[in-house]
């Protein structure tokens, strides 16, 4: 089987900073797994690069086979790929049932319907109401998107990404600033939503709970290099990891 | 299920009773100019709420719509004034064609600009404008402006054009309406609150700014085209910045995430100049205190704020019922 994402050592700088090193990687289809690494270890840097907001200096990065660089975020998103952010992006003065259906109405290419209401968009509708009950916010549809927890909202961006039926997925800090009990529920959303729609996901996470919970593979990043690949286990024991987070109980 | 039904039949009492309300007016009122009154309510109402559709829902605030406004009264006016009263009608319909076509080219270039640069640059192209009509005297008239345009046939007599606009005045409304709760409607709100993220869902936001200034555009060139038929007359002043303002100023009054709030604007601030103006010439005095009280004490606009009082009754209801 082919890799899905496979870096070609990715180098990038910002003047005098390395913060991509020479990353090489590759991404199997089905995976589920994680990056972690101290702050500006550049993990995110990485994903914007992986997303098209930032252009690698060298290297090659292959999604699906073909060579991703110098295209537009845009375009890589209609190749397959999605994103969620480290801070949730929706329109927070729409319903939450409305966030969805925006998505749902371009990906059926409706957005160019002048004069029928949203609300009898039938197709658009089923499929919003189906991807609201996956997240668990179906009870929430009529609400308007600011009003949700924090929890919530990012959960809300994950299901617009996963509207465009994306084959990979990547989230940037999916439980960032949430409380104990929301992360739980989110680790297990994330788990969730993965088996149900095929997902290749990529996660970018602090909470160790949650990396070596559902992550099957974890990528460690330090100061833009990767350290060191594998699964959870043998991340856990490898030396050059505990060391780089010393102290830190892994 | 009843919610749904009970809103519905809300708003169509309300369509009724507004349609009712202004089609009673010439049968109610005994004098031309209260006849002429509601014609200027109804044709900046108009203006308003397309205007509207720009700012309040898309986030482009342009201070330039009095170029089309402009377009369209000076098409008649221009056509009838050279080419006959018969070309009346016909140049309502190529006024909005112009207004169309020049959005288009215009819209080219100032949506590539956002923000505070997007309003300038209308601006600008609005003076222009303003200043080629003022300095064209030979054929503009100048800052005399054209009198004397009558409407042809059985629309010249006040009462027959006062039904005739409103029939295209509520068509025109109701056709905003529609858009503005369609999935072109989600979009613009959407490129409003998120445009990063409309890009995301594979939606180009510039084009959609350019569909929305073209209708927005278009819709003030046939309130303009109207309005020379009420006065009988053409002025420079419809090209001028401060019909652009007043748009603005109308939308802030009524509120600019409601769909209505324009026109309510509307008629507050043509009822304000019209009663105050009776008796002082210092009328826009009581309108700049009233916005100033409306912007600081009622941000959400006349009926914005009504609609909250509304959800608040009816909290408080369910919570007493509880």
């Amino acid at each position: 089987m082919n890799p899905i994402l496979q870096l070609e050592s990715v180098h990038k700088a910002f003047g005098g900073l390395q913060v991509t090193q020479n990353v090489s990687f590759a991404v199997m289809p089905g995976e589920i797994s994680a990056i972690i690494g101290p702050n500006g270890a550049g993990k995110t840097t990485l994903f914007n690069q992986i997303t098209g907001h930032l252009k690698p200096e060298r290297g090659r990065i292959l999604f699906k086979g073909h060579d991703v660089v110098g295209d537009s975020p845009q375009k890589i998103v209609s190749r397959g790929m999605g994103r969620a952010f480290q801070i949730a992006s929706l329109f927070p003065d729409e319903t939450v049932l409305d966030n969805i259906k925006v998505a749902c109405l371009s990906k059926l290419d409706q957005t160019r319907r002048f004069f029928r209401p949203v609300r009898y968009f039938r197709q658009a509708t089923e499929r919003s109401y189906a991807i609201l009950e996956d997240l668990g916010l179906a009870q929430h549809a009529g609400r308007l998107a600011f009003e949700l927890s924090h929890g919530d909202q990012k959960l809300l961006d994950i299901g617009i990404a996963l509207v465009l039926e994306p084959q990979l997925l990547l989230l940037d800090e999916p439980t960032a600033g949430m409380s104990p009990e929301e992360r739980h529920r989110t680790r297990d959303m994330i788990k969730k939503l993965w088996k149900a729609y095929d997902l290749t996901l990529v996660f970018i996470e602090h909470d160790m709970d949650m990396v070596f919970g559902i992550a099957q593979k974890v990528r460690v990043l330090q100061q833009g290099a990767l350290l060191a690949e594998g699964t959870p286990d043998e991340i856990r024991s490898n030396k050059a990891v505990v060391s780089a987070y010393l102290g830190e109980e892994l | 299920m009843t919610m749904k039904i009970s809103r519905t039949n809300t708003a169509a009492a309300l369509w009724c009773l507004m349609i009712i309300g202004f089609a009673l007016v010439p049968v109610l009122m005994t004098s031309t100019y209260q006849l002429n009154l509601a014609c200027h309510v109804l044709i900046w109402g108009l203006f308003a709420v397309a205007f509207n559709m720009l700012w309040g829902v898309t986030g482009m605030l342009s201070f330039g719509q009095a170029l089309y406004y402009g377009l369209g009264a000076y098409f008649v006016g221009l056509m009838v004034e050279y080419l006959g009263r018969a070309w009346y009608l016909p140049a309502i319909g190529i006024g909005i064609l112009a207004a169309a076509l020049t959005a288009f080219l215009l819209g080219l270039i100032v949506i590539r600009v956002g923000g505070v640069y997007f309003t300038m640059l209308t601006l600008a192209f609005g003076q222009l404008a303003w200043q080629i009509m003022f300095k064209w005297y030979e054929f503009t008239g100048g800052d005399d402006g054209i009198q004397g345009i009558i409407p042809p046939g059985i629309l010249a007599n006040p009462i027959v054009y006062y039904y005739g606009l409103l029939v295209l005045v509520m068509i025109s409304i109701w056709m905003l309406k529609r858009m503005a709760y369609s999935p072109f409607g989600l979009i613009l709100r959407c490129v409003r609150q998120n445009p990063e993220r409309v890009r995301f869902l594979g939606r180009r936001v510039r084009r959609n700014q350019l569909r929305v200034y073209i209708i927005s555009s278009l819709f003030a060139a046939l309130a303009g085209s109207l309005m020379a038929g009420v006065d009988n007359s053409i002025h420079t002043d419809m090209f001028f910045w401060t019909t652009s303002g007043e748009v603005i100023l109308m939308s802030v009054l009524g509120g600019l995430n409601q769909f209505f709030g324009p026109f309510v604007g509307a008629a507050v601030i043509i009822m304000i100049e019209d009663i105050v103006g009776a008796w002082t010439e210092y009328w826009s005095l009581i309108i700049g205190t009233v916005i100033l009280v409306m912007v600081i004490a009622f941000p959400k606009g006349l009926v914005g704020e009504l609609h909250q009082l509304k959800l608040r009754l009816t909290q408080l209801r369910a919570r007493r019922s509880q």
